[in-house]
């Protein structure tokens, strides 16, 4: 079945052709409470207009009304699919603002947490967006490996979804040999899992059909927007900020930047999917490589941060994320900005969806893997 | 005429054929609900329900009674009588192609010379219920269900009609009962290339006609919530599931009739009655396959779904009856 460019009514029809419908804040498709406007033209979408803001939290402000070390849990809290880069991310902002050094073994020991977690995020963005195509089985596969995943977390962190695990000037908790055992297990596992991926789904004519050229993003409509992560990757552009910027230890770690070549749906899927053994790879050097030593940092228990402004930036499992600091001398801070990926790649939706059909919208929306708390905050 | 009435006569017999009828469509659409989640649970890798019962057994009655005891609830501005309409209308006309269904040489209630049109007539009101209910539900979802709903069944009658009439042409009957008795050799599907290829033309177009995955755009969840049924809760609910398995059901029933020899072909000794359960295993083996297909594929579009019966099934459909047509006057 080839699909032939369909029939694309012009955007500029008069508004009472368009039939509105909300998708969201409550819909199967939008993971959590955004709320897209959308005007159809039978199957067609003419005009999208995303609402966000019905998980607003107002974690920027919690953040100039407490101590620094007080604002770690909700880190944790922004994005909940994905947390640990966002707290290695703030945990570094402070480190380098404060002057304080991180032990080794605590470097590797983030790396390997956040690599783990980032898996997770993939492995259920995996099972959501073949949700959104319809397929109903994966997603149960996924949540089998992603089990494996977070009983390593919740061993190491305490808790499964919200890990609040690093500390400025180190990690909560050691990884002993009985837990690399288990990591290493786990990463054969999952290697050996790929393979039922690729069968199920990769070589799926339905999903290939699905996912093939739909929703394509030009790496100069990636650039515009302020793309990153797997949406800018999967447009060809290799910027993948562990690569770019070298924080923490990832200096030492020998890994590949997978990158797409049209940057339709199916690309950024692969380029996921390519990212989880490339994360493998790294986990692995890490245990194999890990210093002996302390994995906390003598950290005073009040730390004033110094007049001025910092920002730091790691590679989340959707993109960058930047946050911003201004101090001004007491122990709370100024003000704290947080860049969220998400924002920058829902923002890609409008011009990107409009023409559409409805279904593959679905589909787009579902690839660029937006965690909707992380974008309300 | 052999039937099941046989003895009986007039209201009494009509009143006892209704009662089996009835049953069987609520006890067949309970079992297959069971068994579509038990199956689903372990393509999934996990159990399935096992709480209510022995393995869970009793799950779908429980489910049953708590949809029952529900408060229907309409939402503001449907289109009243419609509303409430649209259930039974899914429902009732989905249930009589069981009257004339030859289950068995002495297992059919009715044996009519037109019985494959009767089937086809009443399988389309579906249809029509479905688009009733998506208009009534004042809803936008619902209704875009229910215009996908009206245009996929359109298109994939047609490959279904051009199916059955291959086969119609080799029989040269419409009554299913003869059908399944001049199979009484070898089954068509394996008789006549051109019923083969019939019958794969059949079972595909029947997913889609009775809106199951990966052709159920009407209710594609992750699209349009529940699609045209979005509203409906409660027992009404539950009619238009027990009417999308009963009509999933008739498909099987109809593909077996037809093209896979009815009663006959497992060579068990069970007589004019008992070789119904050689039928029942046919069309529950049809069922599985549908089940299997619907928890491993993603959801076609809605333009490949079209595409698919316009530029694939008809034409095939057409060159094979073509062809039919031919190997039977050589």
């Amino acid at each position: 079945m080839s699909e032939p460019a369909p029939h694309t009514p012009a955007a500029t029809r008069p508004i009472h052709y368009r039939y509105f419908m909300n998708l969201g804040p409550q819909h199967p498709s939008t993971h959590g409470v955004l709320r897209v406007v959308i005007g159809l033209y039978g199957e067609y979408v003419l005009s999208i207009e995303p609402v966000i803001g019905y998980g607003h939290r107002m974690h920027e402000k919690m953040a100039q009304s407490r101590q620094w070390h007080a604002f770690l849990p909700n880190t944790s809290r922004m994005d909940y699919a994905c947390c640990l880069p966002h707290q290695q991310c703030y945990v570094s902002l402070i480190e380098q603002h404060a002057g304080i050094n991180v032990p080794p073994r605590a470097e590797y020991i983030r790396v390997i947490t956040v690599e783990l977690n980032r898996i997770v995020s993939h492995l259920l963005w995996l099972g959501a967006f073949l949700l959104d195509l319809g397929a109903f089985t994966p997603i149960l596969y996924c949540f089998d490996d992603r089990e494996q995943a977070l009983d390593i977390l919740e061993h190491l962190t305490g808790a499964r979804i919200t890990h609040c695990f690093f500390r400025v000037g180190g990690v909560l908790a050691d990884i002993d040999e009985a837990c690399a055992e288990r990591i290493r297990s786990f990463i054969a596992r999952l290697r050996s899992r790929f393979a039922v991926y690729q069968k199920l789904v990769t070589d799926n004519i339905i999903f290939i059909k699905r996912t093939r050229g739909i929703g394509i993003i030009t790496p100069d409509m990636a650039r515009r927007y302020g793309a990153t992560g797997p949406v800018l990757r999967g447009s060809g552009i290799a910027y993948d900020v562990r690569r770019q910027q070298p924080y923490s230890v990832y200096r030492e770690f020998d890994f590949d930047i997978p990158t797409g070549t049209t940057g339709d749906c199916f690309d950024r899927y692969a380029v996921r999917v390519e990212e989880m053994r490339q994360s493998l790879r790294i986990i692995e050097q890490a245990l194999d490589r890990m210093p002996e030593g302390s994995i906390r940092a003598d950290v005073p228990r009040r730390i004033p941060l110094h007049a001025g402004h910092r920002s730091f930036s790691v590679e989340g499992a959707r993109g960058e994320i930047t946050y911003y600091l201004v101090a001004d001398g007491s122990d709370i801070p100024y003000r704290l900005k947080v860049r969220s990926p998400c924002f920058s790649n829902l923002s890609l939706l409008q011009e990107l969806g409009e023409g559409m059909l409805f279904a593959d919208l679905i589909a787009t929306l579902g690839s660029l893997d937006l965690v909707i708390p992380e974008i309300d905050r | 005429m052999e039937t099941i009435i046989t003895g009986t006569s007039g209201i009494l017999g009509m009143a006892a054929v209704a009662a089996v009828i009835i049953g069987f469509v609520f006890v067949n659409a309970t079992a297959l609900g069971y068994i579509e989640r038990k199956l689903c649970g372990h393509f999934q890798r996990r159990l399935g329900p096992m709480e209510v019962g022995w393995h869970g057994i009793l799950q779908m009655p429980v489910d049953g009674i708590k949809l029952i005891a529900k408060q229907l609830i309409a939402p503001r501005n449907v289109a009243g009588i419609l509303f409430y309409l649209s259930p039974l209308l899914a429902l009732a006309p989905v249930a009589l192609p069981l009257l004339v269904m030859p289950f068995a040489p002495r297992l059919q209630a009715l044996d009519l010379e037109t019985g494959l049109v009767f089937v086809l007539a009443m399988m389309s009101f579906n249809t029509f219920a479905v688009f009733l209910a998506g208009w009534s539900s004042n809803n936008n979802y619902s209704m875009i269900g229910a215009l996908r709903s009206v245009a996929q069944n359109i298109s994939y009658e047609i490959p279904i009609l051009l199916s059955l009439l291959t086969v119609v042409f080799l029989a040269r009957s419409l009554s299913l009962r003869h059908l399944v008795q001049v199979q009484e050799p070898l089954w068509f599907f394996l008789q006549h290339p051109s019923a083969a290829i019939a019958f794969i033309i059949f079972f595909i177009a029947a997913i889609a006609e009775t809106n199951r995955s990966p052709f159920d755009l009407p209710e594609a969840e992750s699209e349009l919530t529940a699609g045209f049924h979005t509203e409906y809760g409660g027992i009404a609910f539950a009619l238009f599931m027990i009417a999308e398995y009963t009509c999933m059901f008739i498909n099987c029933c109809l593909a077996t009739a037809v093209f896979l020899g009815g009663w006959q072909g497992l060579w068990l000794p069970l007589g004019a009655y008992g070789s119904g359960l050689v039928f029942l295993i046919k069309a529950y083996a049809l069922m599985f396959v549908i089940i299997w297909c619907r928890w491993t594929f993603p959801r076609v579009r809605f333009d490949q779904l079209m595409n698919f019966s316009w530029k694939y099934l008809i034409p095939i459909g057409l060159g094979n009856f073509v062809l039919a047509a031919l190997m039977t006057k050589i």
